[in-house]
């Protein structure tokens, strides 16, 4: 089996030391770092996703998978860094909350890991953010998509809030919004005006992508 | 230390030594998507129905929440809580974030219902022990406060200490406040459920008080989830747990099978009697 299918595997199998062994190879084989993370470790987080999706594997299957595929991605780090010539995140910045008045961050936190296997620089508010603090990171950071996540009816009322903010201060266009947590709904999404929705991890992945490129 | 609910007739008592009382945690709209459309085209025969099932399959208490958005949360709470305790004898479990919405309901339903839920946040904490101490409710207490839900066992009994004792302070009861020691999805952190079941030996042991649970978010993320359900109840009424928030219809045979085991059910009678009808 070429490595690039041996690296798709090992992230699908989740074994995070064989992903670092098989990236080391490719660093001795002169492979490009940029090509053996996009044609292999991505591929597997790809079959991982669409598994997820379809029932066949579980969550802690794709964490651990997300896991072992950044242990691979960080022994070609520097070699990547130092060539200077690709990027790790093709897909630009996602900034991610847990919204005001909310502590429960699990679900931002999955979503955080599988981000960061596709290609974002993730800036990480934590939980219980306040909508100005987003906002002055978005001004500050300038991301391609911000994320934001609630697990309760009464806090997913600071999800209109934070739109209506970006709104009012013109700068709506320029930052879009995913909203996501066991309370929001597709609908309810669209009702408030926020760019994109999903319904899990692996959703949130393919919504990011799709506003990050606009 | 005994909590006592009481319905427009019925009485429940929460009880270390007793058998495990059942809240049934359907009449809760978030993922359930007919739910939402009933409580926002004012059918009240599904939420009667949902209240029926629950009450046939072993609930001894029912949640109510009512929380939609969009919906005026303050408006429903009493009007659905005050049909259903017309509807129904049991104890309702009045549960919402909003403490406006806690205070209307409590006002309509006869009785002493549970108030779910208070946190160890100062604000929370401010805005809904005096509702208890002024309706003589009785109220959960969730193990998490500004910080979040601490991962430590050691954390969450000290959170669980201060609700205690703000709400002993206002004058409430120590037997009014049920303890809920939280749990996480085994499913993105596999030390979750332990975590849990150590802080109800803590609390059990220290403060003794009754201990409530929701306990279907364990298995969240995992296949089966049946299976994980009924392996982490069980294990959590062996470790302390005697009040679930859960679904009786999947649930509570489990439940009282565990009351049978833990010698809490003289001769098998609920077991044999309810898994009789159920089987019917």
């Amino acid at each position: 089996m070429d490595i690039l299918k041996q690296m798709a595997e090992a992230v699908i199998s989740g074994d995070a030391e064989h992903c670092a062994s098989l990236a080391k190879q490719t660093i001795e084989n002169n492979l490009d770092p940029i090509e053996a993370i996009q044609q292999g470790f991505s591929k597997g987080m790809d079959t991982v996703g669409v598994k997820f999706e379809s029932g066949e594997m579980f969550l802690p299957e794709m964490m651990q998978a997300a896991e072992a595929m950044n242990a691979g991605v960080a022994v070609l780090k520097p070699t990547i860094e130092s060539a200077g010539s690709g990027s790790l995140t093709e897909f630009g910045k996602a900034v991610l909350a847990t919204i005001q008045g909310d502590m429960h961050d699990i679900g931002k936190n999955i979503v955080k890991l599988l981000l960061s296997t596709s290609g974002f620089e993730i800036i990480d508010l934590g939980k219980d953010v306040k909508v100005e603090l987003i906002i002055d990171k978005a001004e500050e950071i300038h991301p391609d998509v911000i994320g934001v996540s609630a697990l309760m009816t009464t806090t997913m009322a600071y999800m209109p809030e934070l739109v209506q903010e970006l709104q009012e201060l013109g700068i709506k266009e320029e930052f879009p919004v995913m909203v996501g947590g066991a309370p929001v709904t597709e609908d309810w999404a669209k009702e408030i005006g926020a760019d994109g929705y999903a319904k899990d991890a692996v959703g949130a992945v393919r919504i990011a992508k799709g506003l990050a490129k606009k | 230390m005994e909590t006592a609910l009481r319905g427009r007739t019925a009485e429940v008592r929460i009880d270390p030594q007793g058998p495990v009382v059942i809240i049934g945690e359907k009449i809760n709209p978030t993922g359930q998507k007919k739910l939402a459309e009933a409580l926002k085209e004012d059918n009240y025969g599904y939420i009667k129905k949902l209240a029926e099932r629950q009450l046939e399959h072993g609930a001894h208490v029912l949640d109510i929440n009512v929380g939609v958005p969009g919906l005026d949360e303050v408006a429903l709470l009493p009007k659905i809580a005050k049909r259903i305790a017309s509807d129904f004898d049991v104890p309702l479990c009045l549960d919402s974030g909003n403490p406006e919405a806690l205070a209307a309901g409590l006002k309509e339903v006869p009785g002493k219902p549970l108030v779910n839920s208070v946190n160890g946040e100062n604000e929370r904490l401010e805005a809904v022990l005096p509702l208890v101490k002024d309706y003589q409710a009785a109220v959960i207490g969730l193990t998490m406060d500004e910080q979040g839900i601490p991962n430590e066992p050691e954390r969450r009994l000290a959170i669980a200490e201060k609700i205690l004792n703000r709400a002993v302070q206002l004058g409430i009861p120590k037997q009014d406040v049920v303890i809920d020691t939280l749990v996480l999805t085994v499913g993105a952190d596999q030390s979750a459920a332990k975590v849990t079941l150590r802080t109800i030996e803590l609390v059990r042991e220290k403060l003794g008080v009754n201990i409530s649970l929701g306990a279907s978010n364990v298995s969240f993320g995992l296949p089966d989830r049946q299976t994980i359900n009924q392996a982490f109840m069980a294990l959590a009424i062996g470790a302390g747990a005697n009040c679930m928030i859960t679904d009786p219809v999947k649930l509570a045979p489990t439940i009282l099978a565990c009351d049978l085991v833990l010698g809490r059910d003289p001769y098998g009678k609920r077991y044999i009697v309810s898994t009789r009808k159920r089987l019917a």
